[in-house]
């Protein structure tokens, strides 16, 4: 939309009298910028040199200097602009910074743990009554089988009613109707609910239903679900809408029932968006920690029974391995720095999914 | 794209006007009634009975997480907590009821949104506006991708991030604000038994985890205030450029106006999500459950209540867990008003936007 608003860069100034005011190069930016980082580096290496506080220093620095410099060559107006400029591209580097540092360190700490075995073995602590030992074996079987089942569950529940809902409510419901306002609502309103509230409820849910003790991976299936199905929800939506009107009528046209058109046409048109918006709904899900933490609770035993007992997943393991160290600190945080890379690697696997299968089978109407 | 709601109006009205108008039932002429039309009949109303369930089911189950949570909580929250025994032990010993004890928690998750909203709020709002008007267009989508990508990383690792990156980096600063600031409150230390006042010696401060909140809530601010900053009509950005704005008073005089209560509500749902943040706030700082407004201190930073559940929950016996879900219960009335105010403010300002930024939130 704003395409066609992009000023001139180079020509006339627009601003101030073009006749009169100066005009800073294109090339001054980047050079007070190289000057800026050259003065403060070698101030720092006179004080001890540091990173951050070079990187810092310069970043603060520069802003002002190019505000001086706009300023006296160009006017005011120039200096402010080209502030606010340095100031939101800071900004953007600002963020960078901990998506950088993030991986960074993940992949760092956890690229050590990350083998066949640690995927493969049943982690945790044995004690070996006979010579008195505690042997901690590295592993994550246990919380990759339950990472995989309560999240499938969880799929298997959201998908249809998230995807049913967005067919209601695109498909069936009128836009005044009062039920598809408050449908639309209590989505909005599902989203936004705090995700160790849903871990609560899938607890109390099942304490009053089961009785005490009530931890299973199914309960933290159907708390992922209530996280989960307002996701499917919106994304379905905002798919199925997209699907043009020409579409649906020239079914209709032709007597293809209601049922089939959505089926035939409007699902199948919207099939790779929807796809996309599933399996983005999945990996936001499966990076969950405390709604399982509550509903599943913790255990380095196997257990791949979604129905009975305790059950550990990655994120789980990752936060219980660094808060809840067994004897050996050292080996409960390598392995909480495993599960948290296997998690980032699982998410970053899902989201390529999604990529690929938006790019490869983009619905024909491409309106992305 | 302003024209979707009026698409989205025609379908609704039209399309099931049609259908009922003429009857689902294709006859084809001749008497001869086509085979499979009547499977298809009962198929049509199977589909719908199917996905009005589903819409129903939606309001059934959050009805169902209002109901579950105060059956549970009821007893914990009507509990006279000084003469009970189990309420006056373990997690929950010291507080005279219910309220007593989820005032300073309620509190601590205000806290620390607060912070968290004041330190990631300006930088999402420029990074959106970097995005959609600074940055070269044809790199716009790259850049917004890599900020989504922010929005990907599971909770539990930028916990980790925390503990092991941002609580050492953050000490320098640390020390620094509490020798030069420290008159002020916010950067005053713990006093000690000589007078002096200590500041954390390990980094587990709410400075430290209203960072890396500030972080998590980035994507979400940045994504939907991008949307709408894009939306700003083309001409007005146009006519401001033609009469010799520069960029920055053309965003004045444009884009921000038109995009404030975008902004705002934006902002709020950001708020909504660090309310209900807890594996970060759990991990990194090392709480007390007190009204503080102290950034630097070890054992002084105000407890969030989703912190305070996720640390006291595996220890807890029954009674105090109901108190615990007690304190969820308030968590979720809070951010359900959070997440009203913003979906009010969205809902009534710009119909058009409303539309956008569900988009953002979804994809």
């Amino acid at each position: 939309m704003t395409t066609a608003s992009a000023p001139p860069r180079q020509g006339p100034s627009l601003s101030g009298n073009s006749l009169r005011a100066g005009r800073l190069p294109r090339w001054a930016e980047p050079v007070v910028l190289l000057a800026v980082a050259a003065v403060v580096a070698i101030a720092f290496l006179l004080i001890g040199f540091s990173l951050t506080g070079w990187v810092i220093v310069t970043a603060i620095l520069y802003v002002v200097a190019i505000g001086v410099v706009s300023a006296l060559v160009e006017n005011r107006r120039k200096a402010t602009d080209r502030v606010v400029r340095a100031l939101v591209t800071i900004a953007f580097l600002l963020a960078m910074l901990p998506l950088v540092s993030t991986l960074w360190t993940v992949i760092a700490n956890g690229i050590g743990q990350l083998n066949w075995d640690f995927i493969s073995q049943t982690g945790g602590a044995r004690f070996d009554p006979e010579t008195l030992e505690v042997t901690t074996t590295p592993g994550a079987l246990q919380a990759v089988v339950g990472t995989l089942e309560i999240t499938g569950i969880a799929a298997i529940i959201s998908i249809p009613i998230g995807l049913l809902t967005a067919i209601y409510l695109v498909e069936y419901s009128r836009p005044n109707q009062p039920v598809r306002r408050i449908v639309t609502f209590l989505v909005d309103v599902m989203t936004g609910i705090p995700s160790i509230v849903a871990g609560l409820f899938a607890f109390s849910l099942f304490t009053l239903l089961v009785g005490p003790k009530a931890f299973s991976g199914f309960s933290a299936s159907i708390a992922l679900c209530v996280l989960m199905i307002p996701i499917v929800v919106r994304s379905s939506e905002e798919m199925l809408r997209l699907v043009p009107d020409e579409l649906r009528e020239a079914s209709y046209a032709l007597g293809v029932t209601k049922s089939r058109t959505i089926t035939k046409v409007v699902l199948r048109t919207a099939l790779a968006g929807l796809v996309t918006g599933i399996v983005l709904a999945i990996a936001r899900v499966v990076g969950e920690t405390a709604p399982i933490f509550i509903a599943a609770s913790f255990t380095d035993n196997f257990n791949a029974n979604p129905f009975n007992g305790p059950m550990q997943t990655l994120p789980v393991l990752a936060y219980t391995g660094y808060k809840f160290p067994g004897q050996d600190i050292a080996a409960s945080n390598a392995s909480a720095w495993g599960a948290a890379l296997l998690l980032v690697i699982l998410v970053v696997i899902f989201n390529l999914i999604a990529r690929l299968v938006a790019r490869f089978f983009a619905p024909k109407t491409g309106r992305r | 794209m302003s024209d979707s709601t009026i698409v989205d109006a025609s379908l609704g009205e039209s399309a099931p006007a049609d259908r009922t108008a003429t009857g689902p039932a294709p006859r084809i002429p001749g008497g001869r009634t086509r085979v499979g039309a009547a499977p298809s009949r009962v198929g049509d109303r199977v589909f719908l009975g199917l996905s009005t369930g589903s819409a129903w089911l939606i309001m059934v189950i959050l009805a169902g997480v209002a109901l579950f949570l105060i059956i549970k909580a009821a007893p914990a929250i009507a509990a006279n907590w000084a003469d009970n025994p189990e309420l006056n032990s373990g997690p929950t010993a010291g507080w005279p009821s219910f309220w007593a004890y989820v005032a300073p928690l309620i509190w601590g998750t205000l806290w620390s949104s607060l912070l968290a909203l004041v330190f990631g709020a300006p930088v999402a709002i420029g990074i959106a506006l970097f995005i959609s008007h600074y940055a070269p267009r044809r790199l716009a989508g790259v850049l917004g991708y890599l900020i989504d990508l922010l929005a990907a990383v599971p909770s539990i690792v930028f916990g980790l991030w925390g503990i092991f990156v941002v609580r050492d980096f953050l000490k320098p600063l640390n020390q620094f604000l509490n020798d030069y600031l420290g008159w002020i409150p916010l950067f005053a230390g713990t006093p000690t038994a000589d007078g002096s006042s200590v500041i954390s010696s390990t980094g587990s401060t709410i400075l430290a985890g209203a960072v890396v909140l500030a972080v998590m809530i980035l994507p979400i601010i940045t994504s939907i205030t991008r949307e709408i900053f894009l939306q700003t009509p083309g001409l007005h950005e146009e006519a401001a450029l033609a009469l010799g704005a520069t960029r920055w008073e053309m965003v004045k005089l444009a884009v921000l106006p038109y995009a404030r209560s975008g902004m705002v509500s934006a902002t709020l749902l950001g708020l909504g999500r660090a309310l209900g943040e807890t594996m970060a706030i759990a991990m990194i700082i090392s709480p007390g459950i007190l009204f503080s407004v102290k950034l630097l201190t070890e054992g002084e930073n105000s407890q969030t209540i989703a912190a305070n559940i996720a640390i006291n929950f595996p220890i807890a016996t029954e009674l105090q867990r109901d108190a615990l879900i007690g304190t969820g219960l308030m968590l979720f009335v809070i951010s359900f008003a959070v997440n009203f105010v913003a979906r009010w403010i969205v809902a009534r300002t710009a119909p058009d936007a409303k539309r956008r930024s569900r988009k953002a939130k979804a994809s």
